[in-house]
């Protein structure tokens, strides 16, 4: 059976242009996403994820170094688009975004009824009204009581600002929705409230996601693949079942034996050491410096390659 | 409309906004008042009139309310017509068939210093015989001295203070003193009481009449005094009220206004757009504002509203720019904004719904703060004698008070009145600006 693929990303790169050098911090990304599916992109802080996040997005900084590659959205490269095309036909029309630290993602001086209409007016170019009536829909499928819209962001708690988000990048029915860390400033409960919520809309709507975290165990429950991210690069590319079990890549087998776990006597381990900077990543592997499984081959660019159909770059499988 | 009550019973909480608004509303509806009653042209007219309209005023003299304060009180302006209920007319026709008008203007006389002038003034109709005229005053001591008897024309002005044969005859006293004191008093004390001037008018032709008028004009005038060419300084004082608040209001919105848009349009931007708005104001900042407005006033033109576009011009690429970029620059980093960015918000839709309405509270305190300063320019203006020709100003009064030595001849009531309406104008606005600051920054409330 052959999936009908979403989004294809080709040797995406983004790079800043900092005081000290230029961070290399998306640095070659491929992989595919294909529709209805949910794919978690795991990695430490400052591995990239975020990064990748606002390139698929073109959310650019002033200071962008290099940004090159393709992003192709059924079959439409949009890189090859211009910023106004851009605007009104990829962003939040084919895709969105939950923005990292949610919370904030909210217009202080804005009910938060008017912020969820507001991609709506922008995109389907509805009047007010409708758009607010569209935004009640919104706020019943994210379970905010419909008479929150005419209150501000700062008059409702973490947890339901994080729906209102959520309930803003659904509002206007995109392909694909970026979640960079729905969940990381909100307590276990809510958490799983927002991931149950998220498994719930996957469901209800054929929307696809890309899950950016950090946090391996709620990813878990809402993930169909999973890709890890490594120093910029992707390191390894599973599906849900084979990478919880048995990851590949001995930085994703660091990275779930990190993760405490409630009726085991194992300890979480740690990974030692630092990630590399970006703006002088090591030549070969870049997670060879802390891995202890490394060998003399390590010193050269690992290449990609399939084992049982996931993907790894390590010079293990080689 | 549930957030605009809100506020306001948040300013009643400052006892200093409420007496700054009310001080405000008072002036606002005063302005409205006088823009109704005395329009513009009319005002420009009358306030550039000569002797026509105000040559029955007295000259140079402080408003009649300072008599309150005084002991020896000031002789206040007198002005009777024939019309007035105090003004005795009596017909009658002599045994010869001429007919005889007595005309008595009666008043009292409770002051302690002398009128500026006495100053009688007839019409009359005649066909070639002209009326006959004689003037007496009977005094409180029942004396009865004689003023003069003349023929008079159509329109005949009797100044009685610079007839010199009732000079002489008041032994050399001139007569505005002679008339009011016992013949002969060195002291020169005013006999209090009732004065009654008697014009006996004889006309001699059938349908001639005559028609007299009388203004003893006093030391004190009015609600405001007068100037230098006898006009009334309420009209100024009242007109200068909706100017003043006119050009504060606009000039410190349009520059607080245009200063925010451009602060946000050039940060939202940045690069190129900014460094140029950056630069235009940093040599705009080095330029001399003042001297500029000069040069225009000099040059090209002094009207007002010509110097109040050249202000907000000046104006908007100053100070404000530098302090919005600062806050704007802030907000722009925000997540909201690049989550607005990101679900395809135009610029303008960001720029007008997510930067501007954060700097609304910073920017309501600070545009009625800078209103006094605004209303304070145009007076400055106006005093170094750049202000608008045509009309009358609370800065104008002042430039004219001071042209005219106003303090060093002790008329201070000149400077003293404008002065005092600038001031409660510019306290009305920073009262209440500062309590808006308090009530949009909470943060100063601690201080």
């Amino acid at each position: 059976m052959t999936e009908k693929t979403l989004l294809q990303v080709e040797n995406l790169k983004l790079y800043f242009k900092a005081s000290k050098g230029v961070v290399q911090a998306v640095d070659g990304v491929d992989f595919t996403l294909p529709a209805n599916k949910a794919v978690v992109v795991i990695g430490e802080s400052g591995c990239g994820k975020s990064s990748m996040a606002k390139a698929l997005l073109r959310l650019l900084p002033r200071n962008v170094g290099e940004y090159s590659g393709k992003v192709i959205l059924n079959g439409v490269d949009t890189m090859a688009m211009d910023d106004e095309k851009y605007r009104t036909n990829v962003r939040w029309v084919k895709m969105s975004m939950v923005p990292q630290a949610a919370m904030n993602a909210l217009n202080p001086v804005m009910r938060v009824g008017d912020q969820v209409a507001e991609p709506m007016i922008v995109h389907n170019g509805v009047d007010k009204a409708a758009a607010l009536e569209q935004a009640k829909i919104m706020f019943q499928r994210v379970g905010v009581p419909v008479d929150f819209i005419n209150r501000y962001a700062f008059e409702l708690s973490g947890g339901m600002r994080q729906r209102v988000a959520i309930a803003m990048s659904l509002v206007t029915v995109p392909e694909l929705v970026i979640l960079d860390e729905p969940t990381s400033a909100l307590d276990v409960l809510t958490q799983a409230n927002i991931m149950n919520l998220l498994k719930q809309i996957k469901k209800e709507i054929a929307t696809s996601f890309i899950l950016i975290t950090h946090d391996i165990s709620t990813s878990s429950e809402l993930a169909d693949n999973v890709v890890v991210m490594y120093a910029g690069q992707i390191v390894e590319v599973s599906d849900n079942h084979r990478f919880f079990t048995s990851p590949l890549h001995p930085y994703s087998e660091k990275l779930m034996a990190s993760v405490p776990r409630l009726r085991s006597k194992i300890e979480p381990d740690f990974i030692t050491g630092q990630p590399p900077s970006l703006i002088d990543p090591p030549k070969g592997c870049r997670f060879a410096a802390r891995c202890k499984k490394r060998f003399d081959k390590c010193d050269q660019e690992p290449p990609t390659v399939t084992v049982d159909g996931h993907l790894v770059k390590c010079w293990l499988y080689a | 409309m549930k957030n605009f009550a809100k506020t306001l019973r948040e300013i009643a909480r400052y006892p200093s906004a409420i007496i700054g608004l009310l001080i405000i509303l008072a002036l606002i509806v005063a302005s409205i008042v006088v823009i109704v009653k005395i329009p513009y042209n009319e005002a420009i007219t009358r306030w550039r009139g000569g002797e026509e309209i105000w040559g029955k005023n007295p000259r140079n003299v402080p408003p009649t309310w300072i008599n309150w304060f005084r002991k020896d009180k000031l002789v206040e302006t007198l002005h009777l017509f024939e019309e007035d209920e105090d003004v005795l007319v009596e017909e009658i026709v002599t045994d010869g068939g001429t007919p005889v008008k007595t005309v008595s203007f009666e008043f009292n006389y409770e002051y302690d210093t002398f009128p500026q002038d006495l100053v009688l003034y007839f019409t009359s109709t005649y066909e070639s015989k002209q009326p006959f005229v004689s003037v007496k005053m009977i005094t409180p001591n029942e004396d009865v001295i004689k003023i003069g008897n003349f023929a008079i024309g159509r329109t005949h002005t009797f100044p009685i203070n610079q007839d010199t044969k009732l000079r002489r005859s008041l032994g050399g006293v001139v007569p505005v003193i002679g008339l009011f004191i016992e013949k002969g008093d060195e002291t020169q004390t005013p006999i209090k009481g009732v004065y009654k001037l008697q014009v006996e008018m004889i006309t001699f032709e059938e349908g001639s009449s005559a028609q007299a008028e009388f203004v003893m004009t006093g030391q004190v005038f009015g609600w405001a005094g007068t100037d230098h060419m006898r006009r009334d300084l309420t009209l100024p004082l009242l007109w200068g009220t909706p100017i003043a608040l006119a050009f504060g209001l606009v000039a410190s919105l349009g520059t607080t206004i245009l200063t925010m848009f451009i602060a946000a349009i050039g940060t939202w931007h940045g690069g190129l757009v900014d460094g140029i708005i950056q630069r235009v104001t940093e040599i705009n900042m080095v330029l001399p504002f003042l001297p500029i407005l000069i040069m225009i006033g000099t040059f090209y033109s002094r009207s007002i509203w010509v110097i109040l576009g050249a202000t907000i011009a000046l104006s908007i690429f100053g100070g404000g720019i530098k302090a919005f970029r600062a806050t704007f620059m802030q907000i722009k980093e925000s997540t909201y904004i690049e989550a607005a960015k990101a679900y395809g918000a135009k610029d303008s839709r960001l720029i007008f719904r997510y930067l501007i309405p954060r700097i609304v509270p910073w920017l309501l305190p600070s545009l009625v703060s800078s209103v006094p300063a605004y209303v304070f320019l145009e007076a400055s203006l106006a005093l170094l004698g750049i202000g608008d020709p045509v009309l009358p100003t609370w800065g104008k009064t002042i430039n004219e008070a001071y042209a005219n030595a106003a303090l060093y001849r002790g008329w201070y009531y000149w400077i003293i009145e404008p002065a005092a309406l600038l001031m409660i104008t510019g306290l009305a606005f920073a009262m209440l600006g500062f309590a808006l600051d308090r009530i949009f920054n909470p943060r100063l409330r601690g201080m």
